[in-house]
C-alpha cells in the first residue's frame, strides 16, 4: 500500500481498490462466481459494452485491460510483432497462463483492427468460451443504425440467456439499467468533484477507485464510490500549485499507475480524462420505462461520449468534446498520451490538436506502454508543460 | 583553361518484360488519370473512395469519377516517391506508428497533390468513407475532409466477427444506401438516381469478375501460367479500382483471359519483368500486402529461385469472387451490401485462415509466406496464429516476412532475402523427407 495513505479517510477504500487492480488472478470475480452455483463471467475490453445485459443475465461483466506493468509477458509475445501494441499481447498472456480460465464468455467491442482480430484468435485459442465480436453502429439515425443496434443487442440477449439457460426479461434489463444510471451518476459527481477540488481526489485514486468497477459487481463498487466521494470530500489535503490538464487517448490501453502519479508530481492536477470511458460512455440516464434494448440503443446513438474509435458525422463538431471538457473542467492545458502503435488515438491526434491550436489551448503530447517503466522523460515533459502554462497563460 | 568533365552515359536500363494484358492496364490506368486530373476542365465530378467497399457501380450512376487513395498511394510507391511524403506528413505532425497509406497520401496532399501524371489531383467533390474492413478508413477521410471541407458520406459495413453475413447486417447497409447514401450523391453530383442504370452497371460486373477468377484460378495448372501475387496486382488493377461495372472491365479481363488461356496451352509460367519464368520450383500462398517501394526487387526475389505464388488473400482485398459471389443486378443494393461485406479484411481471422489453408491445398503449394506489413493492423494483427495454423491444417511449411507499403525505411532486402532462401531450404527439406517416407 502506498505510504501516503495510510493515515488518510480514503485509505481503506483506495488500499481495497489498488488489490484489485493488482491482483492479476481476478480473485474477487472468481470468487464472486463461486459463491452461487451456476454464475457466469463475461469478459470484455475497451471501449464499451452494454453491461446492463451482462448484469441482466445475472452474470458478472470483467473489464479486461491487458496486463498492466505487472506482467510478465512470455507466451503474448509469439502471437504478435514487435509493431502491435502491447494490450493484445498481455490479453493473450492472461488467457494462455489460466488466469482467465474461470471467465464463460469474452466480449471484444468496435474500437480497432487489433482487437478486431483478437476476437477472431479468441475464438480459435479458447473454443470453449462464448466469444462475440461487438460491432456498434457509426450511423447515429434511429431507423437505420439504431435498428441495427437493437438488433445486435437482441442478438447478445439471446446468447446470455442460452448461457444461462434461461430468458433475459425485460424487468432484469431495466433493474441492471437503473443500477448503472445510479453507478454512472456517482462516476460523473466523482469526475465533477475532483475538477473542483482535485488536490482531494488525485487521479491515481480515482482511477483505481474506478477500475474496481470493472472487477466488481455494479452494487459494490457504487457503494465503494459513495465512500470514497464521502472520504474525500471530508480529507484535508494541501491544495498544490499545479496546472489543471485534461487527459487523452488512453482510453484502451492502460497507462501504468506510475504514470498517471507522474503527472500530478510534475505539477499537472488531472482534471478530466478518457481513461476507462466503459463507466461513463453514456452520458445520460438511460431510459428506464419502455423496451429496455431500444432504450440502450437511444443513448448509445444520442448520449454518448466522442472518442476516436467513433465517427464525427459533422465535422464543426470534430474535437469539440476536447474543446469542452477542458471548458467544462476549467483545465489549462490538455495531454495527449496515447499508447504506441494505438491508431485510434494516434490517428486521431492531428486533427484534436488542430481544433485545440484553434481554441488556443496548449497541449503536449507522448508515447506510452502499459508496462512502460521510465517515468523520469514524462515527468521532464508534463513538468516543464505546468511550468509554461503557469508562466506565460494569460500573458 | 576551361575543363572538360565527361559524364560516361549510364548504361541502358533493361527494358521491363510484360505482357500484353499489363501493357493494356497501364494504359486503362492512364487514362483514369488523365480523366481524373482533367475533371476541373471537364465539369466531372469526382468522388473519393476506398479499394475495399468500392462502390463503383453505383458512383457511375451519379457521372462520378472515382479516386481511390491506397491506389494513389501506390503509384507513389511505385514511383519511388512516397518516402518523401510519408516524411512530410510525420513532420507536419503525423505519427511514425500509423498507417503509411494515409501518411503518403497527406504528405502528397502538402506538396501539390501531383497526380502520376504530372498534373494536379483535382479536390474531391465528395468523400465516400466506405469503411469496409480498416478502421482507419475512417480516420484518413475525417482527415481528409479537415483538408477538403467536402461533403463526407459514411458507409458502415459491420465486420464478419462470426464468419457470417446475417440479414441485420445487410439491411443496415442498404438502409445506408438508400437513405444515406444515394440522396447525397444525388445531391453532390445532381443526378437523379436510376436503379436501372445501376443493375446494368452491375451486369457488366459479373462478367468480368468471372474472367477474373478463371484467370486466378488457372494458377491450378502446373506450372502456374500467372503469378497471383505480383502479377496478380495487375490484374486486379481495373476491377478494384474505376473499372467495375464498366465496358473496359469486360474487354479487359476478356483480352487477359484469352492471354491467360494461350500461356497454359504452351506449357508456359508467369511473365516477369526479367522474362517468361522457366522452372517453377516452388508454389506458394501469400498472405498480406506486398511493398510497393521495391516492388521489382521483392518480385525477383521470388523468380530468381523459381518460386511462383498461385495464390494470394492480397487481390481479394478488393472483392472475393473465387469462393462463388457475384454481383447480383437483380439485388442491386443487397449486392453491394454482401460484396462490402465479404472483402477480405471484412473476414474474422478463422475465415481468413480457412479461405488460406483452402488455397494450399486446392493450389497444391509448397506452403504460405506472410509478408506482414508494419502499419497495416488489419491485415497483420494476428498473422503469427495463422501462419501457425495453416501449417497445422495443411502440413505444409509457413514462413514469415516483414515490410512495410510505401516506406521505403521498413524494406531490408538482404533480411527478406534470407529468410526467403531459408524458407525455400526448408520447402527442400520437407519434400526430401516426404519423398524417403514415401
Amino acid at each position: 500500500m502506498d505510504a501516503s495513505l495510510k493515515s488518510s479517510a480514503t485509505a481503506p477504500i483506495v488500499a481495497h481498490a489498488q488489490a484489485l487492480f493488482e491482483d492479476l488472478s481476478f480473485t474477487a470475480a472468481r470468487e464472486w462466481k463461486a459463491a452461487q452455483p451456476g454464475r457466469k463471467v463475461i469478459g470484455y475490453m475497451p471501449l464499451y459494452v452494454p453491461r446492463e445485459i451482462i448484469h441482466a443475465a445475472n452474470m458478472l461483466p470483467l473489464g479486461i485491460l491487458g496486463g498492466g506493468d505487472q506482467l510478465e509477458v512470455i507466451h503474448g509475445d509469439a502471437y504478435y510483432q514487435s509493431y502491435i501494441c502491447r494490450i493484445p499481447r498481455s490479453t493473450v498472456e492472461l488467457g494462455v497462463s489460466g488466469r482467465l480460465d474461470f471467465v464463460d464468455g469474452m466480449l471484444f467491442p468496435s474500437i480497432c483492427d487489433v482487437i478486431r482480430n483478437l476476437s477472431g484468435m479468441w475464438k480459435m485459442m479458447f473454443p470453449h468460451v462464448y466469444v462475440r465480436y461487438f460491432d456498434v453502429p457509426q450511423n447515429y439515425r434511429d431507423e437505420i443504425g439504431g435498428t441495427y443496434y437493437v438488433n445486435e443487442l437482441a442478438e447478445l440477449r439471446h446468447d446470455l440467456a442460452g448461457l444461462r439457460g434461461q430468458p433475459i426479461t425485460d424487468d432484469e434489463l431495466r433493474r441492471s439499467i437503473a443500477l448503472y444510471n445510479e453507478n454512472r451518476r456517482l462516476v460523473n459527481e466523482l469526475y465533477a468533484f475532483r475538477a473542483e477540488r482535485p488536490w482531494l481526489a488525485p487521479a491515481a485514486e480515482v482511477y483505481l477507485v474506478l477500475r474496481a468497477g470493472l472487477v466488481l459487481p455494479v452494487e459494490e463498487h457504487s457503494t465503494m464510490l459513495r465512500g470514497y466521494l464521502d472520504a474525500a470530500k471530508a480529507e484535508d489535503r494541501p491544495r498544490r500549485d499545479n496546472c489543471r490538464i485534461v487527459l487523452t487517448g488512453a482510453f484502451c490501453e492502460q497507462p501504468p499507475l506510475n504514470l498517471i502519479k507522474s503527472l500530478e508530481l510534475a505539477g499537472c492536477y488531472v482534471v478530466d480524462d478518457d481513461l476507462l470511458l466503459v463507466t461513463r460512455w453514456l452520458t445520460g440516464d438511460v431510459a428506464t420505462d419502455g423496451d429496455p434494448l431500444r432504450n440502450l440503443a437511444t443513448a448509445f446513438l444520442h448520449q454518448s461520449q466522442s472518442t476516436a474509435a467513433k465517427y464525427e458525422p459533422n465535422e464543426k463538431e470534430k474535437g469539440q468534446h476536447l474543446v469542452r471538457a477542458v471548458a467544462r473542467s476549467a483545465a489549462e492545458g490538455v495531454i495527449f498520451a496515447a499508447p504506441s502503435f494505438c491508431d485510434p488515438a494516434l490517428l486521431d491526434r492531428p486533427m484534436l490538436q488542430h481544433v485545440l491550436k484553434d481554441a488556443g489551448i496548449p497541449f503536449i503530447a507522448f508515447k506510452y506502454a502499459e508496462n512502460s517503466g521510465q517515468m523520469q522523460p514524462i515527468r521532464e515533459q508534463a513538468g516543464t508543460f505546468a511550468d509554461s502554462i503557469k508562466l506565460w497563460s494569460g500573458a | 583553361m576551361t575543363a572538360i568533365i565527361v559524364t560516361p552515359k549510364p548504361a541502358a536500363a533493361k527494358e521491363v518484360a510484360k505482357d500484353a494484358s499489363m501493357v493494356k492496364q497501364k494504359e486503362m490506368m492512364a487514362g483514369h488519370y488523365d480523366r481524373l486530373t482533367n475533371a476541373p476542365q471537364s465539369g466531372e465530378k469526382v468522388a473519393a473512395t476506398f479499394v475495399p467497399g468500392n462502390l463503383n457501380e453505383l458512383i457511375m450512376c451519379f457521372g462520378l469519377v472515382n479516386n481511390l487513395p491506397e491506389v494513389n498511394a501506390i503509384q507513389n510507391g511505385l514511383r519511388r516517391t512516397s518516402g518523401a511524403y510519408v516524411l512530410e506528413a510525420e513532420k507536419i505532425g503525423h505519427s511514425e506508428d500509423v498507417c503509411t497509406y494515409v501518411k503518403s497520401d497527406i504528405g502528397m496532399m502538402a506538396k501539390g497533390n501531383v497526380a502520376p501524371n504530372g498534373k494536379k489531383f483535382p479536390n474531391p467533390d465528395v468523400l465516400l468513407l466506405s469503411y469496409t474492413g480498416c478502421f482507419t478508413f475512417m480516420k484518413w477521410f475525417e482527415l481528409l475532409r479537415e483538408q477538403y471541407k467536402c461533403e463526407t458520406i459514411m458507409l458502415h459495413t459491420p465486420y464478419m466477427g462470426d464468419g457470417k453475413i446475417t440479414p441485420n447486417m445487410v439491411e443496415y447497409m442498404v438502409k445506408q444506401l438508400r437513405e444515406e447514401v444515394i440522396p447525397k450523391l444525388e445531391r453532390v453530383s445532381g443526378v437523379k438516381f436510376d436503379i436501372d442504370r445501376l443493375r446494368e452497371n452491375l451486369k457488366k460486373s459479373v462478367k468480368a469478375e468471372e474472367d477474373l477468377v478463371w484467370v486466378l484460378q488457372s494458377a491450378k495448372h502446373k506450372p502456374s501460367p500467372i503469378d497471383a501475387y505480383f502479377g496478380g496486382i495487375y490484374y486486379i488493377g481495373p476491377i478494384f479500382g474505376a473499372f467495375r461495372g464498366t465496358d473496359d472491365a469486360i474487354e479487359y479481363y476478356k483480352f487477359l483471359r484469352e492471354e491467360v488461356a494461350d500461356r497454359l496451352a504452351h506449357g508456359q509460367g508467369p511473365v516477369t519483368p526479367d522474362g517468361d519464368m522457366a522452372g517453377e520450383k516452388y508454389r506458394l500462398v501469400v498472405e498480406g500486402p506486398p511493398n510497393y517501394t521495391n516492388f521489382r526487387q521483392f518480385w525477383k526475389m521470388f523468380y530468381d529461385e523459381g518460386a511462383v505464388v498461385v495464390a494470394s488473400s492480397y487481390t481479394k482485398v478488393g472483392g472475393v469472387y473465387d469462393f462463388g459471389f457475384r454481383h447480383n443486378p437483380d439485388k442491386p443494393l443487397e449486392t453491394l451490401a454482401e460484396y462490402c461485406l465479404g472483402v477480405y479484411t471484412n473476414r474474422s481471422l478463422p475465415m481468413r485462415i480457412d479461405m488460406l489453408s483452402c488455397y494450399v491445398n486446392d493450389y497444391e503449394a509448397d506452403g504460405l509466406l506472410i509478408n506482414s506489413i508494419k502499419s497495416c493492423n488489419s491485415f497483420s494483427a494476428g498473422q503469427l496464429l495463422i501462419m501457425r495454423e495453416v501449417e497445422k491444417r495443411t502440413g505444409k511449411p509457413a514462413a514469415f516476412v516483414e515490410s512495410d507499403l510505401v516506406d521505403p525505411r521498413y524494406f531490408s532486402a538482404a533480411n527478406i532475402k534470407n529468410r526467403l532462401e531459408s524458407y525455400f531450404q526448408m520447402i527442400e527439406q520437407k519434400r526430401a523427407g516426404a519423398q524417403a517416407a514415401a
